[in-house]
């Protein structure tokens, strides 16, 4: 093993492991503040790791997104409700346990079956992709195989996630950006109880 | 808002051209390099939403208000579809771009950046939209008289 791989796996599994403890505090922590300002700290993480596997251009998008504007997004909706979260009464049982810890172990023997991370000859790398790597040059002549794939041998993928975030948009204005108006226009500010 | 921040005030104004330029790169060089149209619109968004935390969302709607949003937000879904209607008129099927230029694959290329800039406009209205209505509504229920054009509705 040469010193290349050995650091990209170390850095994978510190990425990994400050994952992992990101979540454990969000489940842990009441203050919902600190839970949000976590879960862009975990997307930043998230980014991280996708830059490691050379995934840039995912990395980006859960950079921009998932660290910023949905951190944002969660501040405003805090700012409407209020930033601590009501304790919930102590359900831990032995019954629970049990389930997880069975479901724990089923999924790990489902992934035992599962080929190896990075195998070549995994089926996912068998179907369509030997065509979109040896073809594309010639069909669709662009280097970035990744966009031709997504605008072109899949266009209709993403004319829907156009749509999908069109609709996403439009549900926001007519739930949350009419309400206000129609509250300013009464001139009442005190929200419906 | 933040009248008194002259740091991040200052520096967000020089980062935010940066983020817009990046944004623009990732738009148009989405072909050769990593990136695309959907992680452009994001780019380009964000640096709106940044502008709107530092300098309120009142000044965010002055520069970019919510006609323009919306008019850009049904813009990207018309070109991307209104490429592939395009397609189908020059005689080939929906969202085939072969036959949009001489050799098909000048055709691909064409078509390929015509329909990742309608997910880019569409991409970056709808997040610009979302904060702003968000935005909106936290500004209205903290003090409704101020924030007239807070907000989604703002003005049509």
């Amino acid at each position: 093993m040469n010193l290349e791989i050995i650091t990209s796996d170390l850095l994978n599994v510190a990425t990994l492991v400050i994952m992992a403890i990101t979540g454990l505090a969000i489940a842990r922590i009441r203050n919902l503040f600190a839970v949000v300002m976590l879960s862009g700290i975990y997307s930043l993480m998230g980014a991280t790791l996708y830059v490691i596997l050379d995934a840039v251009d995912v990395a980006f998008t859960e950079a921009a997104v998932g660290a910023g504007a949905s951190t944002v997004l969660m501040i405003g909706t805090l700012a409407l409700t209020s930033d601590r979260e009501n304790a919930t009464p102590n359900t831990r049982t032995i019954k629970g346990l049990f389930v997880c810890s069975f479901i724990f172990a089923a999924l790990i023997y489902g992934s035992l079956d599962m080929p190896l991370f990075g195998d070549p000859n995994a089926p996912a790398h068998q179907h369509v992709v030997p065509r979109y790597l040896n073809d594309s040059m010639a069909e669709i002549g662009l280097p970035n195989v990744v966009t031709s794939v997504l605008a072109s041998y899949r266009s209709f993928d993403t004319m829907g996630e156009t749509f999908v975030i069109f609709t996403a948009a439009i549900g926001v204005i007519t739930l949350i950006g009419r309400s206000s108006r129609r509250r300013r226009k009464s001139g009442e500010g005190k929200p419906e109880p | 808002m933040m009248h008194r921040n002259y740091i991040l005030r200052v520096v967000s104004k020089l980062l935010i051209p940066f983020i817009l330029l990046f944004g623009l790169y990732v738009q148009w060089h989405g072909d050769f390099g990593p990136g695309g149209g959907f992680q452009a619109g994001v780019i380009f968004a964000a640096g709106f939403i940044l502008y709107g935390l530092i300098y309120g969302l009142g000044t965010l709607r002055k520069a970019l208000p919510a006609w323009v949003t919306r008019l850009v937000l049904t813009l990207g879904v018309l070109l991307y579809a209104g490429v592939g209607v395009a397609c189908m008129l020059m005689g080939s099927k929906f969202l085939d771009f072969d036959v949009l230029a001489n050799k098909p694959t000048d055709g691909q290329h064409m078509g390929i950046v015509l329909v990742e800039f309608g997910v880019g406009l569409t991409v970056f209205a709808g997040i610009v939209t979302i904060f702003c209505a968000f935005a909106g509504r936290a500004a209205a229920d903290v003090n409704p008289a101020d924030n007239i054009t807070a907000g989604d509705a703002g003005n049509d």
